[in-house]
């Protein structure tokens, strides 16, 4: 029996209560208890970047943070890019420009790309590639999905 | 998996943490999570009775300056130290380090009192911090007061993952001397990939330059031993010498023997010499011509 204990956190800008398992990931509170299944599970030790989120401003691997310190604190979801201006931009670009393929690394590299993004404003495709180190992708071959970020970036700079 | 947790604590003061632990004895403590959580997920680490999270004690944050001496928090996280107008001016061989470390993600997360207290020999900060003579600081609360007490870098390691910290200790800060003029430090760290990689080896170098030669000569290795190294014998062979071909080449003989690797995943014991040979020498060479 594990020990449970009472969060309570901003989940995509919403004040919300969750009890968890003290050793849970984030990951796992995402997914399991809340039924945000935006983020992904790939490696679940902090290789791939599919579960990428943002916390307090700064992207981080959900599936190595615990759930208890998800307390008192800001925690965003590739969820919450839908409608906003950049998540908007980013999606059309990932489209248009093919970086999707297989789809399974995307979530975690639009959290990614909307942090490299807006943390530095537009970048050229070093900047990017050396901004999205932490997340694989098996499909694309990268150069897509850099591409993808450049142009929403150009968009985010207009 | 886990023995059971039975109390979660997260204190938010020093003097709240450190009473408890005193009290409890038996602890996890939790930072950033970046090695705890995959190590307990592997059946690595196991929980103690109480898990502790440190994020929300503020006396553990930030990065001053203390007269001639840098103060790293224990919490500073890896992309803090990136960022850090200090580090960057006064250790920039630690910014070096950072730089090369994981993803961006886990430098959001990865915190420096983790690194140090995770204690593994590839521990990307650990080889600069020995080179500028780093110590840490360890507070306890025995009685009413905080108590602080101070141990040079290069003895608080004891193997993989054992320090010489006490159960009721916390890490609270790493103390760094502000190098004095003229002072070159260099950090090298090989990986099979730039990114999310633990290093193969590392190789830190540290000294005052004084027409053609170095003094005070720091050389520490990392993912060559049970434990970041200080080598010593490499240090003198290095000290206080002309840095022609020569003792370069001694320099670099010195080090290979005084490495001790082993096989693994990542390379054998042979491969990690001759790295540690091989890159010195490089090391070295640029560190004459400039
Ligand atoms: C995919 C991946 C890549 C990585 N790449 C690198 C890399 O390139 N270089 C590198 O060096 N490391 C790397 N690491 C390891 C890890 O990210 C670092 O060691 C990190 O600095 C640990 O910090 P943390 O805050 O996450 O520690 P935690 O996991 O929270 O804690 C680590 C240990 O330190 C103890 N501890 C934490 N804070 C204190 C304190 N103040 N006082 C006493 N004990 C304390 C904890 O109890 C635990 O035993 C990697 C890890 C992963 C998963
Ligand atoms: S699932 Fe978290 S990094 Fe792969
Ligand atoms: S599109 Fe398949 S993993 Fe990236």
């Amino acid at each position: 029996m594990s020990l449970k204990t009472e969060i309570e956190f901003t989940l995509n800008g919403v004040k919300r209560r969750a009890t968890v398992p003290v050793e849970m990931s984030t990951l796992d509170l995402l997914r399991d208890v809340v039924g945000l299944t935006g983020t992904k599970y790939g490696c679940g030790e902090g290789e791939c970047g599919a579960c990428t989120i943002e916390v307090d401003g700064l992207t981080v691997n959900s599936c190595l943070m615990f759930a208890v310190d998800c307390a008192g604190r800001s925690v965003n979801t590739i969820e919450s890019l839908a409608g906003e201006p950049l998540g908007e931009r980013l999606r059309a670009a990932f489209v248009e420009q093919g970086a999707v393929q297989c789809g399974f690394c995307t979530p975690g590299m639009m959290m990614q790309a909307a942090h490299v993004l807006s943390a530095c404003g537009a970048q050229d495709d070093k900047a990017i590639a050396r901004g999205i180190e932490g997340n694989l992708c098996r499909c694309t071959g990268y150069k897509k999905i850099v591409e993808a970020i450049a142009v929403a970036g150009k968009a985010t700079g207009a | 998996m886990n023995q059971g947790i039975e109390r979660y604590l997260a204190p938010q003061s020093l003097d709240q943490a450190l009473f408890a632990l005193q009290e409890l004895g038996e602890v996890t403590l939790l930072a950033g999570g970046t090695d705890l959580m995959p190590q307990a997920k592997a059946g690595r680490a196991k929980f103690k009775r109480t898990l502790m999270n440190l994020r929300g004690i503020p006396e553990l944050k930030g990065v001053s300056r203390e007269g001639n001496t840098l103060r790293l928090g224990a919490l500073a996280t890896i992309t803090e130290l990136l960022h850090d107008p200090l580090v960057g001016e006064h250790l920039p061989v630690l910014r070096e380090a950072c730089d090369h470390f994981a993803s961006d993600q886990i430098r959001n997360a990865a915190t420096l009192g983790g690194n140090i207290n995770n204690a593994s020999p590839a521990g990307d900060t650990l080889v600069p911090l020995l080179v500028l003579d780093a110590e840490v600081e360890l507070a306890s609360r025995p009685d009413e007061a905080i108590y602080r007490r101070r141990m040079p870098l290069s003895e608080f390691f004891v193997g993989p993952g054992k320090t010489r910290r006490a159960p009721a200790e916390l890490l609270s800060a790493v103390l760094v001397p502000c190098p004095a003029p003229g002072h070159v430090a260099r950090f090298y760290k090989f990986g099979a990939r730039p990114a999310l990689d633990i290093s193969t080896i590392s190789i830190g170098l540290a000294g005052v330059r004084k027409n053609g030669h170095l003094e005070n000569v720091r050389v520490a290795f990392g993912a060559v031993a049970a434990t970041p190294l200080r080598a010593l014998a490499t240090e003198e062979a290095l000290e206080g010498r002309q840095l022609d071909a020569q003792t370069i080449a001694r320099v670099a003989a010195t080090a290979r023997q005084e490495v001790q690797p082993i096989d693994d995943l990542r390379a054998s014991a042979w491969y990690r010499q001759e790295l540690v040979h091989n890159m010195l020498t490089r090391m070295l060479e640029h560190v004459a011509q400039n």
